[in-house]
């Protein structure tokens, strides 16, 4: 289970939709077409355990999404997962990272006033001794042109 | 027998005393013969890496992922607030005010600190520039970095912020920041290779307990450092990981 979006942290004006996620049930949405300029210079990063659940995030995560560090840990990964993303994305992410690689791609994210951002992820699977404990991500600025192209190639994947 | 301890290049050149203060300090405090080697360039540290001459490094994080994974390396400690941040900067007289307006065929001066040229790279990524984009013009130091950017001969320098911020003041009158990293969580380490290993406690120890007394502080003020904090190796594989997902 997940967390549905609450009306009174939503900023601007907003839409509403009941989100299918593929792990954690339907989740309410509220989204607005704000969007968070991707900070220069920083990179936003969380890890998670092997089942996409977040143990860990940093400040330039919290800044971005909006929520604080306690609402973020233990909450699904999917927190974050902004309607305009093609789920075939998120199912590549997995592919790719169970079978030990590495996945990068361009996020729309969430955030929890109902804005977005857009970031370049990398997600890789972390490996002790052999066995696997976590994934983590890093993101970065994307460029404009990249983000231009993934909101084409997204729209069409619906 | 005697070991070997080396400082990654990358080093203001201001604190070199200081680091044989702290070799001595450290002999004395182990009871260790260890040796100061001092490399010109990163190339022959690399070579004394691979033929495991060395025991003692004080790492930036790219060597540090390789002394781990193919030299059986351990961490040991990491200075109080230190991070390795990267500068993108320009001259004063540049028109560009942000990364994003860079345009193809920029040449950029940098030096060969490789943890410097791939954070350095993905802070220009949102320009839209690839490798084959740019014009990459190596130089031996900070120093002539900076100064390639006054005279006109590279339009942007990659520094090691630490670098940049101990340029004179004259100098860095003459240039324009154009971004600062604020990834906090990448830094250099000193760390102990698999002959010493047996000596790691003891080492760790005195480390630890370095800026407990005035002597210790006056060492580390050589420095430029305040103390140094214990890396457990969690930290150490986070940082590995980390570096792992920024090389592309
Ligand atoms: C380390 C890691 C980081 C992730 N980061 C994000 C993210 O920033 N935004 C996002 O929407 N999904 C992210 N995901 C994917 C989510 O786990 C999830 O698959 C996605 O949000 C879609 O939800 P669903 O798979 O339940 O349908 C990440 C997964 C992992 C393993």
């Amino acid at each position: 289970m997940i967390i549905d979006m609450k009306y009174e942290d939503i900023v601007g004006e907003y839409k509403e939709v009941s989100l299918e996620l593929y792990h954690s049930g339907v989740r309410k949405i509220l989204y607005t077409e704000i969007e968070t300029p991707y900070p220069d210079g920083k990179l936003i990063v969380s890890t998670t355990n092997p089942d996409g659940i977040i143990t860990h995030v940093n400040q330039s995560f919290v800044e971005m999404s909006g929520y604080t560090e306690q609402e973020l840990v233990g909450e699904p990964h999917s927190i974050l997962r902004h309607p305009d993303m093609p789920s075939a994305a998120f199912q590549d992410l997995w592919d790719t990272v169970r079978k030990g690689d590495k996945w990068q791609g361009f996020v729309k994210n969430l955030r929890k006033d109902g804005g977005y951002y857009w970031v370049k992820a990398v997600v890789i699977p972390n490996f002790r001794n052999g066995r696997l404990v976590a994934y983590s991500s890093i993101r970065r600025k994307p460029s404009r042109t990249k983000v231009d192209e993934s909101i084409r190639l997204y729209s069409t994947m619906f | 027998m005697s070991f070997l301890f080396t400082v990654s290049p990358d080093f203001t050149p201001d604190h070199l005393p200081g680091w044989y203060i702290f070799n001595s300090w450290l002999q004395k405090k182990t009871n260790l013969a260890i040796h100061l080697e001092i490399y010109n360039d990163f190339k022959g540290q690399r070579e004394a890496i691979l033929s495991d001459s060395v025991d003692l490094i004080y790492a930036n994080p790219f060597d540090a992922t390789m002394l781990v994974r193919e030299k059986g390396f351990q961490p040991l400690v990491k200075a109080f607030g230190e991070a390795d941040e990267v500068m993108i900067v320009t001259s004063v007289k540049n028109s560009v005010e942000e990364v994003v307006q860079l345009e193809k065929g920029i040449k950029i001066a940098f030096t060969e600190d490789p943890s410097v040229f791939m954070i350095g790279s993905i802070l220009i990524e949102p320009s839209d520039l690839n490798e084959t984009d740019i014009n990459p013009f190596l130089l031996d130091t900070y120093v002539l970095v900076a100064k390639s950017l006054i005279k006109g001969e590279a339009d942007v320098g990659f520094f090691l912020a630490e670098a940049f911020d101990s340029l004179s003041p004259l100098i860095k009158k003459k240039l324009k920041i154009l971004v600062r990293s604020q990834i906090d969580v990448i830094h250099h380490s000193l760390m102990i290779g698999p002959e010493l290993l047996n000596k790691k406690t003891v080492i760790l120890k005195e480390l630890v307990e370095m800026d407990g007394n005035e002597k210790g502080q006056g060492v580390l003020n050589s420095l430029g450092f305040t103390g140094w904090h214990e890396i457990n190796e969690n930290e150490m594989e986070f940082m590995i990981d980390l570096m792992d997902t920024l090389v592309t």
